[in-house]
């Protein structure tokens, strides 16, 4: 397909689109699937056919829309109306309002921060879009971004184009994009490969699992435009097996592109071949790690090699590999279409564009949210995330997950981004943000992680393989109130052994959430150990009897 | 330790050891003659006396910690000693003593006493789940490997003591020596 | 031999670095632990053994270098024109010490018994690096003994899981009998798949694994304790014979 097909095939799906009535939209992300939204949208396509509307009004399935603490969420257009908390019971009432009325009961508004302070970009068609027909892609400018790059720029251009908007990868890292390209561009070696980390294995994060089942093709474009300007001709998207939606949704965007010559070989006629496929994790936190992943596809077990050299260089079989977040692709095509500048006047003077946020725990407005770098902490769980429920207070916010560390109330108007972040003793990681109340025991929090990296370990190394175990056998100890002063100091220890002497990044920043939650909660942990008490409630404490006969 | 010219006071005392460290101690022939010029024992499975002293300069402990009673003793040797010293790879690592920690109590009890003898403890003391090293219990100041440690070794270290000297123990010995 | 960036270089190029403050030449397809090694600058190792490709595992190599955020691994690590390394930092001699304490906490070495007791890498470097006793808590595992093999006994109690005897029936021998199973603190050694070692059917008793081995947990039948000693000579020599080829 060139380019005035493409402009054609998306000119032909807004006209019939336009033609509807009404577009009753019934997402279909993993959260509201598991509430039952498929029979949902099937009900209320059998009521509209009951009325003979059908023909006038189209029930779609389309992505996260973001609000997961009100699904099912069905939407209309083009009325911009917004149902919460549907079950299969509502299709009748629903049917019955369309095309032009509305069932007030069901309503939700937009017109609050949650929606209104959200920038979108990453997720700026999801929701909107049918999360398999392809078509839906072109009406919103699907591909374009594509064939742009591969008719109407070198690969040098698009490099530099990347650079200049100053993106920065969304796995966590933050290494600039544009950077790695260009490495992997200069480097010597053939086939070069691109690769999708899909992994998202951070406990609470859905950030990546939400772009992939909402908008598969957006990633696809992203990769394909992304391989082009390194030289590469075969990608590889790694996908957690635990996340099943997402790969059927990819694997058929992937033959739906083939279909259209979008994807394949000679792209629109072009000298340009892309050819993409989908690979399966097997439930390894570590096959996030980057070298872990290559591993894993090249059939090896799933454990990091040390870095330098890195993918760039020596990367898949030894070949130069450039391997991104499927959240960083998921802003290349935006960039190419509109510009670097565009996207480098949004967010702060070192972190450009948007983040994409998954925010859960002790928080009214659990779900997946965008905002410009730079926002505060405090916009983001008071304003956007509605606040504390149940009139408790707020304590601390966990971000970037096992990697990552706690904040607490007085550093609440400190902006997101890299840098700001990662001064708190936190990072930004791959987006979790975890809320927590008074309720909440930090030590219990610290101790959480530490048994998540313990169990998550590949074993290559020592520090990780025994510090992770042997640190969370001291949390456990000083969380039942069986611990010692000694206890803590040894502790303290494996922390600064771990964090600089593991292999990988798992090791590397397993002791995070304990440094942290050391540095702002220490009363907490002296607390257990000294006066072997839990201030927050949580912790079971056991007497030290061991005598057994 | 104290200035040279007085004699110091030492206890040395086995938990659950084969006792072999102390038969290495006794090798240390007769260099104990001139050591007897700097210390006296005053409690010892070695010497007569049946209660531990109130307070000695120096306590030299055999064996794992493996039982109740073991347990009792310890405790009360390190509130009654200024320095404590583990000798040996029982009170330094659990040694041979500990293997039985894998498989638990029940599990060696049912294989050490055949299922039809019935068990009564009649005042024996009850093992501890784990038979353990000597500082995770108590404070220990001196680590001295070996199984046993040599008769050199031993002298090594405690002349280190009287004179005050800091030489790290694996110098002169190591696990298993 | 040891695991190297895809060097495309046609020739190999001279440089000098300083270690320790210490002016040296390399090659630049030269790790940072071969440098070491000729300089008789002593640099401890568990899990790297000449003729296997490195893994920079056991992270006792470990190195600090001017300029880099992170320690690096000597063993994987290429000599670059300029560098500065220093080997041994009280940081350093500090981690190595916790790492070797790990490794005595994590599984059951008990010295006074084992038929490598005198002739152990793990032992002689606890002693060298002044490992007295182990402040870790003991985690006293339940691990398993295969003695179903006709001549040779693999005892996990005492495996670090270095994976030298792994590499070594991979690259050297062919075989591949070894792997290890399971994740993190339940990584363990199996045979094939998982099999017993007298059950194998890949396994060529070359005995390679055992020679490699660096405590006691590989052995032959019929050692009491203290007399497992093992030559390790042959792997250079045969590796040599064969041309130097690394398998990655």
């Amino acid at each position: 397909m060139n380019n005035e097909e493409l402009l054609l095939a998306a000119e032909q799906e807004r006209e019939a689109r336009a033609e509807r009535e009404a577009r009753v939209l019934v997402c279909q992300g993993t959260a509201c699937h598991s509430a039952h939204s498929e029979q949902i949208a099937e009900a209320i396509a059998a009521e509209l056919k009951k009325r003979g509307l059908e023909k006038r009004c189209s029930v779609v399935g389309v992505g996260c829309r973001g609000l997961c603490a009100a699904g099912p969420m069905v939407s209309v257009e083009p009325s911009h109306t917004l149902y919460h908390k549907v079950t299969v019971e509502d299709a009748p009432a629903i049917a019955e309002s369309l095309p032009n009325g509305r069932v007030e009961s069901l309503q939700l508004s937009t017109n609050t921060p949650f929606f209104t302070r959200q920038t979108k970009i990453v997720l700026e068609n999801a929701g909107e879009i049918s999360i398999e027909r392809i078509e839906d892609y072109y009406a919103h400018n699907g591909y374009q971004a594509l064939l742009r790059a591969i008719t109407e720029m070198t690969p040098a251009e698009v490099i530099d184009e990347i650079t200049k908007s100053g993106l920065r990868g969304r796995g966590g890292a933050g290494y600039p994009t544009g950077l790695k390209w260009g490495t992997v561009a200069k480097a010597v070696g053939s086939p070069k490969y691109v690769i999708c980390n899909g992994d998202e294995g951070d406990p609470g994060a859905f950030m990546d699992r939400s772009v992939m089942e909402a908008d598969p093709h957006r990633v696809l474009e992203g990769m394909a435009i992304a391989a082009y300007a390194v030289g590469a001709s075969q990608g590889y998207l790694y996908v957690r097996a635990e996340y099943p939606l997402a790969v059927k949704r990819l694997n058929t965007a992937i033959r739906q592109a083939q279909k259209a010559g979008l994807l394949g070989e000679n792209i629109a006629g072009t000298s340009f071949s892309f050819n993409v496929s989908v690979r399966l994790g097997a439930g390894a936190f570590v096959c996030g790690e980057e070298t872990a992943l290559i591993a894993s596809i090249e059939g090896k077990r799933g454990t990091p090699r040390p870095r330098p050299p890195y993918p760039a260089q020596s990367g898949l079989w030894g070949r130069p590999t450039l391997i991104n977040n499927v959240e960083t692709y998921a802003n290349v095509a935006p960039i190419i279409q509109r510009g670097s500048a565009w996207f480098a006047s949004i967010g702060t003077a070192k972190s450009k564009g948007t983040k994409v946020f998954a925010l859960a725990g002790k928080v009214n407005n659990i779900g997946l949210i965008e905002v410009p770098m730079g926002i505060t902490l405090r916009e983001i769980i008071f304003e956007i995330g509605g606040g504390i429920p149940n009139g408790r207070l707020f304590k601390a916010v966990q971000t970037g997950g096992p990697s990552g560390g706690c904040i607490p109330a007085e550093y609440l108007d400190t902006p997101v981004d890299f840098e700001s972040l990662a001064t708190l003793g936190s990072i930004m990681g791959s987006g979790g943000m975890i809320v927590m109340d008074d309720t909440s025991c930090m030590v219990d929090v610290a101790r959480y992680f530490m048994e998540f990296c313990k169990h998550e370990s590949c074993g290559k190394c020592v520090p990780c393989r025994v510090g992770t175990a042997q640190m969370y056998d001291l949390l456990t100890r000083i969380s039942t109130g069986t611990a010692e002063l000694e206890d803590l100091a040894l502790l303290e220890e494996l922390c600064d052994t771990v964090k600089y002497t593991s292999l990988c990044g798992l090791g590397q920043s397993a002791p995070n959430p304990v440094i942290s939650t050391l540095r702002y909660f220490r009363d907490e942990y002296m607390a257990h150990i000294v006066e072997k008490r839990c201030p927050a409630g949580v912790c079971a404490m056991e007497s030290t009897l061991e005598v057994n006969a | 330790m104290s200035d040279v010219k007085s004699k110091i006071t030492v206890a040395t005392i086995w938990l659950d050891g084969c006792s072999g460290c102390h038969m290495s101690f006794l090798d240390m022939d007769e260099r104990l003659l001139a050591l007897a010029d700097r210390m006296t024992i005053l409690y010892s499975p070695l010497v007569d006396t049946k209660d531990f002293p109130e307070m000695v300069d120096l306590a030299i402990v055999e064996g794992a910690v493996s039982t109740a009673d073991d347990l009792a003793k310890i405790k009360k040797v390190r509130a009654h000693s200024k320095v404590l010293v583990s000798l040996g790879d029982c009170a330094v690592s659990g040694n041979v003593p500990a293997m039985r920690n894998p498989f638990g109590v029940k599990a060696i009890m049912n294989a050490v006493y055949p299922a039809n003898i019935k068990f009564e403890p009649l005042g024996a003391p009850p093992l501890l789940a784990q038979s353990k090293p000597v500082h995770t219990v108590v404070k220990v100041d001196v680590y001295v490997q070996g199984c046993p440690p040599s008769g050199d070794t031993i002298y090594n270290v405690i002349v280190d003591l009287l004179d005050g000297k800091t030489t790290p123990t694996t110098q002169y010995t190591r696990f298993g020596a | 031999m040891t695991t190297r960036a895809a060097s495309k270089t046609p020739t190999v190029r001279v440089l000098t670095l300083k270690i320790n403050d210490q002016d040296v030449s390399a090659c630049d397809d030269q790790s940072l632990l071969e440098v070491c090694r000729e300089n008789n600058i002593p640099l401890p190792t568990l899990c790297h053994l000449d003729g296997l490709t490195d893994v920079g595992a056991c992270r006792l190599c470990l190195v600090e270098v001017k300029g880099a955020s992170k320690l690096l691994p000597a063993c994987s690590t290429l000599a670059v024109e300029g560098m500065e390394v220093f080997t041994d930092t009280p940081r350093l001699k500090g981690y190595r010490k916790t790492i070797l304490e790990m490794l005595f906490a994590e599984g059951n070495h008990v010295c006074s018994v084992c038929v490598s007791n005198g002739h152990c890498e793990l032992q002689t470097l606890g002693q060298m690096h002044g490992v007295d006793h182990v402040r870790l808590p003991y985690l006293f595992a339940r691990r398993k003994v295969d003695a179903s093999h006709e001549r040779f006994v693999f005892d996990q109690n005492r495996c670090i899981l270095c994976t030298r005897c792994v590499r070594v029936c991979d690259e050297v021998e062919g075989a591949h009998t070894w792997d290890i199973m399971g994740r993190g603190i339940h990584s363990h050694l199996v045979t094939d798949l998982n099999q017993p070692w007298g059950e194998s059917t890949s396994c060529t008793g070359c005995s390679k694994c055992v020679r490699v081995c660096p405590t006691g947990a590989l052995f032959d039948k019929g050692r009491s304790v203290a007399e497992m000693t093992k030559k390790r000579e042959f792997l250079t020599y045969l590796v040599a014979m064969r041309g130097n080829n690394t398998n990655e």
